[in-house]
């Protein structure tokens, strides 16, 4: 290990280091950061959900984009794997089917940025019992 | 660098490691090269998370899943349903007694629900053994801030302004302590971490250095800027073995960062911790004594003054301050005073931990707010009273606090309440009691605690305290008088104004709070003879209730010293001079015809 020189050499490392562990720090509130799960049931997988969340996580910290990405089971819509369910702050969440790699790089581009909506919204169809209190 | 998509983070405090959370990871991380997903996933060992009633504990980062009571035969079934197919599993998750529904999260769960985590910040949430996770969460910068950006006197100043008050028990401010360190010039001037931590059932000070051992090295460092200071002392009982080893991990890689040496972050200026072990008595938390040990005499205590920031280790200059005060010191500097000195009441700023025990549903290590009342520690974030009996007391402050009752449940924790109340903050111990505890046996366990523990440098003390514990032991079995309690008050009097140190000082405060609390109990013990809440042994009779025996002779052959008599299907009669009350007839009775009285 090299000795850390200055105060600013410090901060470079806690940046770098910051990235790695920032997952555990978002997590503990989540809702101020654009929230996304991807359905990683058998059906999600065998469609390619894994590699859509690998490059959702690597293109979002790519471009600078405060995000927490988690996995989660299946949302019902089997005939639009793989599906992914993005929460912007403050905002209703919206479900996205078919998307492969393409389609989430859109979502980041067009939705997340700049608010936009785009094709393959799965309108939601269901209450969920236990709203958060 | 590894990016890692998810975090699996495993409790390893001394507590959850008992239970095997070594192995935990173990598995986890074998499990998950089966899965080819080590690249993935990282497994980390942090330190205490504080829900000890429910270890050993493992959560899930980035969604935030809480499982509790997680055994290594577990851990096949976390990866292989959480991480490979994102299902909770559900078994492990928390069940709320109250609601009896399963909490995922941490976040909606009572125990964590209240609290204000600052000293207990990265503990769970880091790797103690890994500085560079520190670092990540602005490690080091409280000092390289304090380096480059302030002066001394700035930093005591910032310090003074944050109104942090030494969390050993005292409650002394901190910025005046280190203020009138700095006065005081020396060639040489030590800075010293009380990490003797002698209360029993207090153990936040052991968990920080578990789980965050770096904060209190660069707290240390801060305050050897602020007082000029270039050495370090850790003081730290032997017993704490996993909170040394961290302790010299952490030492090692500051050192070789040179976050601790000489010419730090190029500033230079220099600081270096070393460790001393004691042998864990109690009268070494108090600083006088805590400095002789250190320097190989024996652990007794001076008069004060003069104080150590005079003449404290080899007669220079010292500043002592518990692990808990260090602890707040980085992130002060960091947020800044007015941050801090928002949080808790008027004069009791930022937050306290407790280690809840007892008979309390959560048992663990909590951190709030001060000002936080009892009922909302006890009830809402430790859960209530065990088995749902009735709440009797809460012991706060160790063998020198007292016990308080309903009437104070509503009160606001904090430095002067607990006092006003006859109490003390102590180091921050909370021994929860129900129905079932004896007030009169619970002041003797603490009197025989602190005359185990006095020095015997001082005659109040040592002498005074013994006769405190005869008068006790003559109460809980029944041949006192009721000059006595008047005796016992007295005496605790005397032993308070004229003891040297606070050991003595406050070694008769469990007496005093419990007769002013519950002084029936005391008097039904002298005049009835009787033990209200049946705990003492030698007021305790066992009789045979005759319509319930059947004559079956099974407490008669379980009886160790053959105090029971009786034919087959005849009434049985246990002889109470030969009876040694252990219980064990009234377990075997089928037919409930044993009796306590």
């Amino acid at each position: 290990m090299a000795k850390i020189k200055t105060l600013a050499d410090l901060k470079k490392m806690k940046e770098d280091m910051q990235s790695k562990v920032d997952i555990r720090e978002k997590a503990d509130s989540p809702e101020s950061y654009v929230q996304i799960k991807v359905g990683m049931a058998t059906s999600g997988i065998a469609s390619g959900a894994k590699e859509v969340m690998d490059f959702l996580i690597e293109a979002l910290e790519k471009r600078n984009i405060e995000a927490v990405v988690t996995q989660t089971g299946d949302m019902g819509y089997c005939f639009a794997e793989p599906t992914i369910e993005v929460k912007k702050p403050g905002e209703e969440p919206i479900v996205f089917g078919y998307v492969d790699t393409k389609k989430a790089d859109e979502i980041i581009e067009k939705y997340i940025k700049l608010g936009e909506l785009v094709e393959g919204i799965i309108p939601v169809n269901y209450q969920v019992i236990d709203e958060d209190k | 660098m590894t990016k890692y998509k998810m975090h699996l983070l495993v409790c390893g405090g001394t507590g959850c490691r008992a239970s095997a959370s070594d192995s935990i990871v173990e598995n986890l991380k074998q499990e998950l090269e089966n899965k080819g997903l080590q690249e993935e996933v990282q497994v980390v060992m942090t330190g205490c998370f504080g829900f000890c009633e429910k270890g050993p504990i493992v959560k899930v980062q980035p969604d935030n899943t809480f499982y509790t009571q997680v055994k290594p035969e577990d851990c096949a079934e976390i990866i292989e349903e959480h991480i490979v197919k994102g299902r909770q599993v559900e078994r492990l998750l928390y069940l709320d007694p109250e609601k009896k529904e399963t909490v995922a999260d941490s976040k909606h769960m009572d125990f964590y629900k209240k609290q204000i985590r600052i000293a207990l910040r990265n503990c769970g949430f880091i790797d103690p053994e890994n500085v560079d996770e520190y670092i990540g969460r602005d490690g080091y910068e409280a000092l390289g801030k304090c380096l480059t950006e302030k002066t001394p006197a700035e930093v005591i100043d910032e310090i003074k302004l944050s109104g942090l008050r030494g969390r050993g028990g005292g409650g002394f401010p901190t910025g005046l302590k280190w203020e009138i360190d700095s006065r005081y010039d020396a060639d040489q001037k030590y800075v010293v971490c009380n990490a003797d931590e002698g209360d029993p059932g207090a153990f936040m000070d052991r968990s920080i250095l578990e789980g965050d051992p770096h904060a209190v090295l660069e707290a240390m460092a801060i305050c050897g800027y602020a007082t000029a200071a270039t050495k370090g002392l850790i003081y730290i009982r032997a017993e704490y073995p996993l909170a040394i080893k961290r302790l010299k991990i952490a030492l090692d890689q500051a050192r070789e960062y040179g976050l601790l040496g000489t010419d730090i972050l190029g500033t230079g200026f220099e600081f270096d911790i070393e460790i001393r072990y004691g042998a864990g008595a109690f009268v070494c938390g108090e600083e006088t004594s805590l400095i002789h040990s250190m320097e190989g005499l024996r652990g007794e205590p001076t008069i004060k003054p003069p104080y150590p920031a005079e003449s404290g280790y080899n007669g220079k200059p010292t500043n002592v301050n518990n692990v808990e005060t260090y602890a707040n010191i980085p992130i002060i500097i960091n947020k800044g005073a007015n941050w801090f000195n928002k949080i808790g009441t008027e004069k009791s700023k930022g937050t306290k931990v407790f280690a809840l025990a007892g008979k309390i549903n959560n048992v663990g290590l909590i951190e709030v707010p001060m000002g936080t009342t009892l009922r909302e520690v006890i009830f809402e974030i430790g859960g209530g009273i065990k088995d749902g009996k009735k709440f009797k007391a809460v012991q706060t402050g160790g063998p020198s606090g007292g016990c308080l009752t309903e009437k104070h449940l509503d009160t606001p924790i904090d430095f002067d309440n607990l006092l006003a109340a006859g109490s003390m903050m102590g180091s921050g111990g909370m021994i929860v009691m129900d129905e079932d505890n004896c007030m009169v046996a619970t002041a003797k366990f603490y009197l025989d605690f602190t005359v185990e523990e006095s020095c015997g440098k001082c005659s109040p003390c040592r002498i005074g305290n013994k006769r405190l514990y005869e008068l006790l032991e003559r109460i809980t079995q029944g041949k006192a008088e009721m000059e006595d309690l008047q005796r016992l008050r007295n005496m605790s009097q005397v032993i308070k104004d004229t003891s040297l140190c606070g050991l003595g000082q406050t070694s008769p405060n469990p007496i005093l709070s419990t007769l002013d609390n519950f002084y029936d109990e005391y008097v039904s013990h002298v005049t009835d003879q009787k033990c209200p809440a049946g705990e003492c042994k030698d007021l305790m009779t066992y009789s045979v209730i005759e319509e319930n025996c059947v004559g079956c002779t099974a407490c008669a052959r379980v009886c160790p010293v053959g105090a029971i008599t009786g034919d087959k299907k005849q009434t049985h009669y246990i002889d109470p001079t030969i009876c040694i009350k252990c219980g064990a007839c009234e377990e075997r009775c089928k037919f409930d015809a044993i009796i306590v009285k």
